[in-house]
């Protein structure tokens, strides 16, 4: 029988070890949005229209310890009355493993276009948020996110 | 059990803007994390919430997996009425949860 030296036996596991968390690095580099599928996402939600910048207010704090749990505020200057309100707001991002994050519906009724919610962040991208007035036009505001640790991609 | 965490002003005036905050317990697994092993996790995510004020929506929205565990929305409504306002989370796995508060609106 061949016997297998200490040496031996650490450079085939530490060369197993090196190859399972290479592994597990491409699998994790494979899920992730890109800027041009969020642009992608964005023209599926307002199609052909054409989105300027202005309106929207979208407030994100520049700097985030932890991903996982990153407050989010948007709002839109409206009457919000039957003849002219907010229809939607939808939130995307470049770096997440999917381009859109939520979207929120609005009539009348909601008096005020504001919304506060909690969102996750993989990484430090730009956040940007979109409204759908009920004249159609489409208004965008965009966030810069510093995130020092990251969200969804860690093991649990 | 999951359960829910609502906060609507209990009286109101007429035509008056209020705010309307609720938190609704749930892991929202993102179905992109890996356990130790390598094995993945499956999606388990809130996909919708509604707002509903004596039947009417008011307010409603889609969530993604990049909402945080335990979603927290906070929004508005006009007090138009006295009565009830309902919420509503469904989602993954046959995720359902019902609240409703009452609200008093004076003229």
């Amino acid at each position: 029988m061949r016997h297998t030296s200490r040496r031996e036996f650490l450079l085939t596991a530490g060369g197993a070890a090196a190859g399972m968390a290479l592994a597990s690095m491409i699998a994790a580099e494979t899920a992730r949005a890109t800027p041009a599928a969020m642009q992608e996402a964005i023209r599926k939600v307002v199609g052909s229209a054409s989105v300027k910048k202005g309106r929207v207010k979208l407030e994100l704090p520049p700097l985030v310890e932890n991903g996982n749990t990153v407050p989010l505020a948007v709002s839109v200057e409206s009457p919000m009355t039957a003849a002219d309100h907010v229809r939607a707001i939808h939130v995307f991002n470049e770096k997440n493993p999917q381009p859109d994050i939520v979207s929120f519906r609005f009539g009348p009724r909601a008096g005020r276009a504001s919304v506060a919610t909690r969102i996750r962040l993989a990484d430090t991208q730009t956040v940007v948020a979109i409204c759908e007035l009920s004249d159609g036009s489409f208004w965008s505001a965009s966030a810069a996110v510093v995130v020092t640790l990251a969200a969804c991609l860690e093991e649990a | 059990m999951a359960s829910a965490l609502i906060n609507v002003p209990a009286r109101a005036r007429r035509g008056e803007v209020i705010e309307i905050k609720t938190l609704v317990s749930h892991a929202m697994e993102t179905g992109y994390r890996r356990t130790q092993l390598g094995a993945l996790i499956p999606r388990d995510i809130i996909r919708r919430f509604v707002c509903t004020y004596n039947g009417t929506e008011v307010f409603s929205a889609e969530l993604h997996p990049a909402i945080a565990a335990n979603p927290f929305i906070a929004f508005s409504t006009v007090a138009t009425e006295s009565g009830t306002l309902t919420f509503h989370w469904t989602g993954d796995n046959g995720f359902s949860v019902t609240e409703s508060a009452p609200i008093t609106v004076d003229t």
